[in-house]
Parts: structure tokens; sequence; C-alpha cells
């Protein structure tokens, strides 16, 4: 009893601090990415409210906080206000099972790498519900693309993960981290050619599962205005902007347990929680970088890269990697 | 195998563009910014000179308040906006004596000059809301009078504050010994919250 009594305390902090920390990564990285637009631009970015416009998201927040919740006539409402909750709740599950640090792991569990990709799936259906409940022509353009870009997605990524809980034999994210300890060339990453490719074939996944530009046709607000969430107001807004910046943490997250070694420094001895942090905001700020640098792909173009190009590669790789692990 | 390389081989080379395209945002993003936080910063007048506002009037060199405008027209026939309203100067009325002294002398079978028009616009009036600043009149006048003034801190409220009198520009201008730009108090740039 004891014993589930503390499992349920350290739950509970945990998913306490999996809230704070999406929220912060949520203010931080729309204060960044505007920040990397406005230099990319050669521009300042945010500047008027605090040094550097630095409470310019916190501002934002409040903004949309404190602006009316507004339900279209003839929405379903039940369905268009669950769609916002069911986008954002399952992020702060899929926090749990990140190991941060050695001990920084809200919950570790076996199969820590199913869990994050079974609920991530979650914002697939959130999308669709806030589409179709919007009763709105754009809404549900936006949401049969979001859902066709994220079932085409995530079979690439699931392929590409596969791979990599071949080559370990687990699902644990703690005990595949635990594999890559010790020097740089431990990381899955380096390990062979195939996790090589397999890391690039899980970043482009990662694109796109998250909504991400080039990937970003869901929410492409000059053919559709804004995508699955035209109709929401204020937090209804939020909570699926703030889903998006928390399903981007997440998938830098598992990437960087994956292939990059989570927690471990390159060489043995200076392991701890920073270097996934490092590393985690190394991908996010890829992500920016990509997303001020490439022009939106087309619908076909996107479908495209996906079944001609990322699913032929996933499924050779995984091929390749059981054929390494066998010998 | 001609189809292998263009169908494959080719868009594999190819991705390398997007390590080129990350290059460039990447250079970009160390490059100093261009651009002023205006109501903290302005644009030094070396910079100025070189931005091309609405048009406005050249004074003579000697008489800087009136301007070297021959009232020809060629701005306003050739403006394709039709912002330029140009009248032009009567002749100046003759006093009754004067009028009968001159009649006396036609009478008498003498050369009379009838006064002239002086040359210069009784009015120049300019649409800003109009003018797309093609400069058009500016390179048509003859005598060189117009061109584009670097008043770049204009903003006004309504649409009449955009109806200028040239000539009366020209004459506070001349009257200011060097000129400034008027600055207008602006709003704070919101186009900087933009993001």
């Amino acid at each position: 009893m004891n014993a589930f009594l503390m499992n349920l305390l350290v739950l509970i902090i945990a998913a306490v601090a999996a809230m704070a920390w999406l929220g912060i990564n949520a203010l931080v990285w729309v204060y960044c990415e505007r920040k990397f637009a406005g230099h990319i631009q050669r521009r300042p970015g945010p500047f008027e409210v605090g040094p550097h416009g630095v409470l310019q998201p916190l501002i934002d927040g409040l903004k949309l906080m404190g602006k009316q919740l507004l339900t279209p006539d003839n929405a379903d409402a039940v369905l268009y206000w669950l769609a916002p909750l069911l986008s954002m709740l399952p992020v702060l599950l899929l926090f749990l099972p990140i190991p941060y640090g050695p001990v920084l792991t809200g919950m570790d569990v076996n199969l820590g790498l199913l869990l994050i990709l079974a609920f991530s799936s979650f914002n697939g259906l959130a999308v669709i519900l806030a589409g179709w409940a919007s009763n709105n022509k754009w809404g549900v353009l936006g949401a049969a693309r979001a859902v066709s870009q994220t079932v085409a997605y995530e079979i690439p990524l699931l392929l590409t993960v596969l791979a990599i809980s071949f080559m370990t034999g687990t699902l644990s994210l703690t005990e595949i981290t635990a594999m890559q300890e010790g020097y740089i060339w431990n990381w899955f990453i380096f390990r062979n050619p195939f996790t090589f490719l397999s890391f690039f074939v899980f970043i482009i996944a990662m694109f796109g599962e998250t909504n991400r530009a080039p990937f970003d046709l869901a929410e492409a607000e000059s053919e559709l205005t804004a995508g699955f969430h035209t109709e929401y107001s204020s937090m209804g807004f939020g909570l699926f902007f703030m889903a998006e910046y928390g399903y981007m943490v997440v998938m830098c997250s598992v990437c960087s347990v994956l292939f990059l070694g989570g927690y471990h420094g390159p060489i043995p001895g200076i392991d701890g929680w920073w270097w996934m942090l490092v590393k985690t905001y190394a991908l996010l700020s890829l992500m920016v970088w990509a997303r001020w640098t490439y022009p939106r792909v087309r619908f076909d173009q996107l479908l495209n890269i996906n079944w001609k190009w990322l699913l032929p590669l996933a499924t050779f790789n995984l091929l390749a990697i059981a054929l390494i692990v066998k010998l | 195998m001609g189809k292998f390389k263009e169908k494959v081989i080719q868009p594999i080379l190819d991705s390398w563009s997007l390590i080129v395209g990350l290059k460039i945002t990447g250079k970009y993003f160390f490059k100093p910014l261009i651009t002023v936080h205006y109501p903290r910063q302005v644009i030094d007048d070396e910079n100025l000179e070189t931005y091309g506002g609405h048009v406005e009037l050249i004074g003579k060199p000697k008489d800087p308040a009136t301007p070297k405008c021959i009232s020809c027209m060629m701005c306003v026939t050739n403006c394709p906006s039709k912002c330029l309203t140009v009248v032009k100067s009567k002749p100046p009325k003759l006093t009754a004596a004067e009028e009968e002294a001159m009649k006396a002398a036609e009478e008498a079978g003498e050369k009379v000059v009838k006064p002239k028009a002086p040359k210069n616009p009784a009015k120049f009036l300019y649409d800003y809301t109009l003018c797309s600043l093609c400069g058009t009149c500016i390179d048509n006048c003859p005598a060189k009078s117009l061109k584009f003034s670097n008043n770049i801190y204009w903003v006004a409220t309504s649409r009449k504050e955009m109806k200028i009198d040239l000539l009366a520009r020209l004459k506070e201008q001349a009257t200011e010994l060097s000129a400034p730009a008027p600055k207008t108090e602006a709003a704070p740039a919101a186009a900087e919250k933009e993001a």
C-alpha cells in the first residue's frame, strides 16, 4: 500500500511538472520562433513588451484568455469544445515516460514508446473533431487534409521507431537511453548507416506528424483561411496552439532519446538532464529554422514525399536493421 | 537506367538544395538587423536623401519661395493617376486708370503691350491619396521644378490632410532655413509586433 501511495505521489508530481514544463516550453518556443523568424528576415521580432519582447507570449496568452469563447451557429457544441481538450490533454501524458535524466523520469513504463506513439495519434482525432464540429467548410477541408497527413506520416515514423526497438529489443525509453551510455559513437544515430538513415526519416516524419512547415498543410492559411481551427476563438485556439508546441517538444525529446543518447553526454561521466535539454532544443531550433527556410509544399507533393520516398526508405531501413540484428 | 537516374538519383542529389536553403537562412540569422525601432530610433538624414516620398516643388535658386514651375501643364498631362492640379496665373487686372490710358494710347496708334500672365502657377495642388509615386511628372518637367520629397514620417488621420498645396509647402520650406521634413507624430510602428 505504501509503495502504491509513493507511486501515486510521484505520478501526480510528474503530471504537474509535465503541465508546467509544457506551459513554459510553449511560451518560450512561441517567443523563440518569432525571434528566429525575425532575425532570419532581419527584423527585430517582438520588441515592445518587456526587454526585447520577452513578455510578449505571456501577454498574448493573457489576451487569448480574456477573449470571449464563441461557438458557431449549428455547431456540435460538445464535440466542438471536446476537440481542443482532446488535443491538449494527451500531451501531458506524453511527457511522463520520457527520461529527462536518471531520476527525472515521470513514469518508467516498459511500453513508453508505444504509449507515446499511441497517445500522440490523439491529435489526429482532435483535429478531425475540431474541423468537423465547426460547421465550416474550411474547417472540414483542413481536418481532412490533416488526417490524411498525420495518418500517412505516422507509418514511416512507426517503422523507424520499430527499427530502433528491433535493435534494442525493448520499448522502454529508459532502457533505450541506458543502452547509449558511453562515448558519442554509442548513440544510435552513429551505430550503423541504417540508423543514420532512420534518423533522417524520423526527422522528416516528425515534421509531417507535428503539422510543422513545410508540411503545415492542415493549417494552410493561404488556402484554408486557417484550417481546422478557423472557427476557434480565444483559448480554444490557444489550446491547439499549445498542443502543437507540446507535440513538437515531445517529438524532439523522443528523437533525442532514440537517436541522440537522451541524457547521456558525448563522453562518459558528464551525463545529466542538461544534455537532454540541449539535444531537444537543438532539434526544436532545427524545426523552427526549417519552417522559416522552406516554402510550404503542395498537398500532392506532401503525400508523394511520404508514400513514394519515406515509406519505402523506412521499410528498407527496417529490413536492413533486422538483417543486421540477426547477423 | 535513364529513368532510374531521373526519378531516383536526381531527387536525392537535389535534396542538397535543402541544405543550401538552411545555410542561406542561417547566414541571415546572424546578420545585423536592418530595421529601425521607429519611435526610439529614426533613420539618419543621409539615408533619407534616397527616399522617394510625395512630389514637391523646387524653388528658384535666388527666390526659393517661388517655384521654377512655368505652368506648362506637362506634369498634369502626363500624370497617370491625375493627382496634380495646376491652375495657371491670370494676367494682372488693370485698374480703371491704366485701362483708360491704354485705350488712349491704342487710339493714338501707339503699340500697346498688354500685361502678360506670370509663368508661375496660381495654384499647385497635389492629392497624395491618388499618387502612385511613379515619377512621371518629375521626368517630364521641362523646368526641373518637381522632385520627390524625403518626407518619410508623414501620416494623416483623414484623406483631406493628404491633399496638399505644394505652393504653400514651398513657401513654408523657404522660410525655414534648411527645410527639414516635418516630423508628424506617428503612432508606434504596429508592424513590429507582427512576427
